[in-house]
């Protein structure tokens, strides 16, 4: 398995969206080292012709009915906004100069 | 009013529906048992003192006024802080939910206040439910009333503490892998996982939503099978839940089970446990084959433990856990970013990407911002299959293990934990030493199926000690009448701590 170092610490962190110290990478680095290695254990078992199972009870194709009904007003959605305009969350520029 | 508190919750249900308790008698009775321990125990993150007498209150005035009663009338229970209430705050015991305030209840609380139950507060929790001792809150920890230097377990450490202080009736918690059972087991009380499915999640904060299942904490197995009956059922909200009726758990819950097949699971029953428990486990095994019983022991090899060279347990099932439990968390966390909701970081930011690192950065504690990392780590591009791929097939190979025990016996029994609590701070320092506390609850959760935990007396240190009893998926009517059996023969009775002895 790859080596749990420093670059790659600092690429989940970007991934995660959590800026991390420099002492948090190092941190990090040696307990997820630790806890990957722990995880490696799988590779010893067999799993050839082994479907994967992502939900533990089989429930297919729920679908709702296509009719309208109510949903969360506009003031109740936004009320625990950290910064808002009208009806509209405030956030800093999505789109940058940078991307 | 130190009687009332040593009602369990049926036994109070019936003494309000009977008139001899007021639901008011009976929520200050509560209030007054926060009061006088919870300054040692730091349970509730919110308690509700005016709003919970109001309503007791009013559930009083109906009952005088000859209108129909819910199953929980007047029961003053205690709620985990991950489930939503629009009341209050619903926190997760997070910083980065500090002050987060719900815009509807969650359907267990929609549910358990339609059966005119009485909310006392919210619980504290492990952060996002992450953790076995309740030491990753971002509030405080919980300590154990049996022993405030011990942990009360994780991550539902506060509605297991309430529930054995006698600060509430019964409570709710969440199970992702141990989160009730754990508890329950190291605080001396009941706690059950229903099935995944059983219980709907609409409005439980999700961490592992495929291994999710809110369930009750009770002093008894009648009050687990109480609150159970209360939340159980489809939700049309949440599309993990079944369309299965409901039984009526209380009903037969003191007949045995006739031709009862036990199994033992060889697996969790080495050296790795700990004598106590491991005498406790032999000798429920002991009460079941009195009964007349048939104990056989059986096997799930990929929940098998290893002790390795440095004497650290070793477990296939933990290490397929935590990939899953991690890669699902780290997509459920992604919505805490400060855009809608929640904390948002004070600091100047370039930009939206900023604002979220930022953020995350400051309201996340260190054991989230670790298990993000893994499961995000897990889920990469280039990892995806050697990770999370193969825990979903070691998933799948730890099922069929049950459903092959299942076709040889009606309910499994094991150990909750190596060990009964364990010192504040003793776990600290190593994740993975932590992470191995579960390591007997989370097939389970992998597996999807109920399980239960039922306290087994003291150890001679005076902790807490338990046995699991395991069910297969949708037989809580079944698996609760074994534990009952169980609960009857040993007799060790309601454990009290001896804090919540004390008198006023």
């Amino acid at each position: 398995m790859a080596e749990v170092d420093e670059k790659l610490i600092r690429h989940i962190g970007r991934l995660s969206r959590i800026d991390l110290t420099d002492e948090q990478v190092a941190t990090f680095g040696r307990q997820l080292a630790d806890i990957v290695a722990y995880m490696d254990k799988l590779q010893e078992l067999n799993t050839d012709g082994v479907e994967p199972l992502a939900g533990a009870v089989a429930v297919h194709n729920v679908l709702a009915e296509d009719v309208p009904a109510d949903s969360l007003p506009p003031e109740q959605a936004l009320a625990n906004a950290p910064a808002r305009e009208g009806d509209f969350y405030q956030v800093p520029k999505v789109i940058g100069d940078s991307q | 009013m130190t009687d009332i508190v040593n009602l369990s919750a049926v036994e109070l249900r019936d003494a309000v529906a009977g008139g001899e308790v007021s639901a008011e008698a009976a929520t200050e009775a509560h209030l007054e048992a926060i009061e006088a321990l919870d300054g040692r125990v730091g349970a509730y993150n919110e308690v509700y003192a005016d709003d919970a007498l109001a309503r007791a209150r009013e559930v009083d005035e109906r009952h005088a006024a000859g209108r129909p009663m819910g199953a929980l009338a007047g029961v003053p229970l205690a709620l985990k802080d991950n489930l939503c209430t629009a009341f209050g705050r619903t926190t997760c015991s997070s910083k980065i939910l500090a002050d987060f305030r719900a815009p509807y209840h969650a359907t267990v609380v929609e549910r358990l206040l339609a059966a005119d139950a009485v909310v006392l507060g919210k619980t504290n929790m492990d952060e996002f439910a992450m953790g076995s001792s309740t030491e990753n809150s971002a509030l405080r920890p919980t300590h154990n009333p049996w022993d405030p230097a011990r942990v009360p377990g994780g991550s539902s450490g506060g509605s297991a503490a309430a529930t054995a202080g006698r600060m509430c009736a019964a409570a709710v918690g969440s199970d992702t892998g141990g989160s009730i059972r754990l508890p329950a087991a190291f605080c001396g009380v009941v706690g059950l996982k229903p099935t995944y499915g059983r219980v709907s999640r609409y409005g439980l904060v999700a961490y592992g939503s495929s291994l999710d299942q809110i369930g009750p904490f009770g002093r008894s197995v009648a009050d687990a099978a109480l609150l159970l009956g209360a939340i159980a059922g489809h939700d049309p909200h949440d599309s993990t839940s079944v369309r299965r009726p409901v039984p009526d758990y209380l009903v037969r819950l003191d007949e045995p089970v006739g031709g009862l097949r036990v199994g033992l699971v060889k697996e969790f029953h080495s050296e790795a446990v700990g004598r106590e428990t491991r005498e406790a486990i032999d000798a429920a095994a002991g009460l079941y084959r009195d009964m007349g019983a048939e104990v056989v022991e059986v096997s799930l090899p990929h929940s098998r433990i290893d002790v390795d060279g440095d004497g650290r347990l070793s477990s296939y099932a933990v290490a397929c856990y935590y990939i899953v439990a991690m890669a699902e968390a780290s997509s459920n966390l992604a919505r805490y970013d400060g855009a809608h909701y929640g904390h948002r970081t004070a600091e100047k930011v370039a930009d939206i990407i900023d604002l979220y690192s930022r953020t995350r950065a400051e309201g996340f504690g260190e054991e989230v911002k670790r298990r993000v990392m893994l499961g995000t780590y897990a889920l990469s591009s280039g990892y995806y299959d050697a990770y999370y791929l193969k825990a979903l097939k070691v998933r799948r190979l730890v099922q069929q293990d049950f459903d092959a025990a299942f076709g040889q016996c009606d309910v499994l029994i094991g150990p909750v934990s190596p060990e009964p609590a364990f010192r504040i701070g003793e776990k600290t320092d190593d994740p993975l030493k932590m992470y191995l506390s579960d390591i007997y609850t989370i097939s389970v959760n992998l597996a999807g199926i109920p399980a239960i935990s039922v306290p087994a007396g003291l150890s001679r240190e005076g902790l807490p000690l338990a046995v699991q009893l395991l069910g297969n998926v949708f037989e809580e009517d079944k698996l609760l009448r074994a534990a009952r059996m169980y609960e009857n023969a040993a007799g060790v009775g309601p454990l009290v701590p001896a804090m919540a002895e004390e008198q006023p």
